[in-house]
């Protein structure tokens, strides 16, 4: 398992230096990424989870920095990359796609010169006809048809859906092993976020790429992704096998997310059980647990301190948690005592 | 008796909003198209449908913030307007038994009043009868309903989470005791462990002051949980309408299949099991909708009946209505 491991995080933490003092946006956050697996982000607003992407690709603004960790890329620290050989980095190894595609693309080009643009950027070498059959290519593998029209064409003519699609196009044309994917179908209806989804899986079977979907819809964690890591106040609370964090969450904030969503293949009418309180003030976050003043289950230790992370079941399902902790103190007493 | 009559009946509703243009030919958005049905006292009809689909227009247009083309709105059997007949009541006593709450709490509510001035303003105009303390005491009476705290009239929006700012928006609608309320996307702008509050909270309203709900959102998740009936929409016209379960289990109209198979499920095996039905292109413009059945050119069992006649809106089984060709064999 080790020698594909695509991308490690480990121990990043992220900071705004806000006039009104330091925002931890990401605090403290590890996971790996191997190759041809597709990683969920889940989290509310504020979460941090476009931030820990933003840091992945270099594109964090001022005043938000990297404070601590590392960043490894196929064997290489990206944090310590210069200017230029963060430009060779984006693009050709990572890209990225936003969630609102109007204010990603620029108005007044056409989409084949920003997608050629891409192209050109990364090799000097490749001749105009060259990168426009590839632009031509791209459009029409994301599913537009008559490409060969559309690239003189400008993002205003394009509906939201297509816009989205031209800026998965763009995302790929040089080949990435790691996509990006930053709320892609948020701004998008349900039956263009249907076709989006099923494009995004279809290319990713093809290329085999790896993907880091953020999301807060579980509905779209659940049909994509292979591991999901569940963020809360710019922590991981749970990460693990899609399958293990939707049907044997551990995490309370992870359950509580479950089972506050209306779904609608429930049979009967069944009051939803919300999480109380409102999300954290990253300006003063709570001390221990961030999510302990939200807790149903909230023990006097989770006030004081923040909980490990720990292993809760097989294929790394890790939950973060002082319950686990007490319930395995309970079980080594139970084999002491038996 | 008054039980039985609909609080609320819809007929052929219809608006258009006038685009300019540079030609001589003057266009018109076809928002709401020619949309029937009823409001029983009590209950809470669902209307979803996608961005564009006129479910906001609708709800607007029904309290007419949006003055309506043609049709006829009765509210408790008074009609409040009818084009036939020319009518066109003032809508100021019914402000008071209609209220609507909107989408976007940061937007509808002036960041330069405080939360006891935005909530009882409606209050001066139709409860002059209040004395002084009379007035706080209710707005602290509706502060607390809705789980705010009294020392909160003081304050200003901006002070506030999204969750409470649209607990505000919904204390200002309750503030002179309507009986029907629009919600026009209520939760969509908050946050997921945010919206199961706001949910429960509407659901309480209901049981102790016997409201009646219109609830437009996108989300037919959350549609289907709130609503007692739900009407699908889609490019201005309403497409099915029935009874919120039989809705999921059972949908008519190629539309709301696809829209119901389209939402993605939060369970990895079944979302993944289960078969997709994915509409061609997007959206037409309401601009120059299509003839016939509107959804012809995307509907995957469209024939040339469907492209030139519009499809009757009928029941097909008891309380189920549906708009579709293919329902006539």
């Amino acid at each position: 398992m080790e020698e594909n491991k695509l991308l490690e995080i480990k121990d990043l933490k992220v900071s705004f230096f806000t006039p009104a003092g330091e925002v931890k946006a990401v605090d403290g956050i590890s996971y790996s990424l191997h190759e041809n697996e597709v990683m969920g982000i889940v989290g509310e607003s504020g979460s941090g989870k476009s931030v820990e992407a933003y840091s992945i690709i270099g594109l964090l603004q001022d005043p938000g920095r990297v404070v601590g960790g590392s960043i490894t890329f196929d064997g290489e620290n990206v944090l310590s990359y210069d200017k230029d050989q963060m430009r060779q980095f984006r693009g050709n190894k990572v890209s990225m796609i936003f969630q609102n595609p109007m204010t990603c693309l620029n108005p007044v080009y056409t989409i084949g010169n920003q997608l050629e643009e891409a192209l050109t950027c990364h090799n000097k070498e490749i001749s105009h006809k060259e990168a426009r059959d590839r632009a031509i290519e791209m459009l029409t593998l994301v599913g537009i048809s008559n490409a060969e029209k559309r690239i003189t064409q400008y993002p205003h003519e394009f509906s939201g859906g297509m816009r989205q699609r031209a800026m998965i196009a763009m995302a790929l044309i040089c080949s990435p092993k790691l996509l990006i994917a930053d709320e892609p179908t948020t701004a998008l209806d349900v039956t263009i976020q249907a076709q989006i989804l099923e494009l995004m899986k279809s290319i990713q079977k093809k290329t085999g790429m790896s993907i880091v979907f953020i999301t807060h819809n579980l509905g779209v964690v659940a049909e994509m992704c292979d591991r999901v890591s569940v963020m809360y106040a710019g922590h991981i609370v749970e990460q693990g096998d899609v399958n293990d964090i939707f049907y044997h969450p551990q995490h309370p904030y992870t359950k509580g997310l479950l089972r506050s969503m209306p779904r609608v293949d429930e049979l009967k009418h069944e009051r939803l059980i919300p999480i109380d309180g409102t999300p954290v003030d990253l300006l003063n976050p709570p001390k221990g647990c961030s999510f302990g003043p939200r807790c149903s289950s909230c023990m006097k230790v989770c006030l004081g301190k923040r909980p490990p992370m720990m292993n809760v079941g097989e294929n790394g399902h890790t939950s973060a948690c002082w319950l686990h902790v007490q319930e395995m103190k309970k079980e080594e007493e139970a084999k002491d005592n038996g | 008796m008054a039980e039985d009559r609909p609080l609320l009946q819809v007929e052929h509703l219809t608006k258009y909003f006038p685009v300019k243009s540079g030609g001589m030919k003057k266009q018109f958005v076809q928002a709401v198209e020619d949309v029937s049905f009823d409001v029983q006292r009590g209950e809470t009809l669902g209307i979803v449908g996608e961005s564009g689909c006129g479910k906001t227009t609708l709800g607007r247009t029904i309290l007419r913030l949006y003055q309506p083309t043609s049709g006829r709105i009765v509210y408790d059997g008074t009609p409040i307007y009818d084009s036939e007949k020319k009518i066109a009541v003032r809508m100021l006593p019914y402000r008071g038994k209609m209220q609507i709450i909107f989408q976007d709490p940061s937007a509808s509510l002036d960041p330069r009043m405080t939360v006891g001035e935005i909530v009882g303003e409606a209050l001066r105009i139709h409860r002059p009868d209040l004395t002084k303390k009379g007035y706080r005491d209710r707005i602290n009476e509706l502060l607390d309903k809705v789980g705010l705290n009294t020392e909160h009239a003081n304050r200003f929006p901006h002070e506030f989470s999204g969750g409470q700012q649209q607990r505000i928006g919904i204390a200002r609608a309750l503030a002179v005791e309507p009986e029907f309320i629009v919600c026009d996307e209520p939760i969509s702008a908050l946050d997921v462990s945010i919206q199961s509050q706001v949910v429960n909270m509407l659901e309480d309203l209901q049981k102790d002051m016997g409201l009646t709900y219109l609830f437009i959102a996108h989300d037919i998740s959350v549609v289907r949980h709130i609503s007692n009936r739900i009407g699908v929409m889609y490019l201005g016209c309403m497409v099915e309408l029935c009874e919120s379960f039989e809705l999921c289990q059972h949908p008519l109209h190629p539309y709301t299949q696809t829209l119901l198979s389209a939402v993605p499920l939060p369970d990895p095996e079944k979302s993944r099991a289960r078969h997709r039905i994915l509409l061609e292109g997007d959206i037409p413009s309401p601009l120059n909708p299509p003839t016939g059945c509107r959804f012809h050119t995307r509907c995957p069992y469209a024939t040339e009946k469907c492209s030139k006649c519009v499809p009757e809106f009928k029941e097909y089984a008891p309380g189920h209505f549906a708009a579709c060709h293919k329902l006539d064999g």
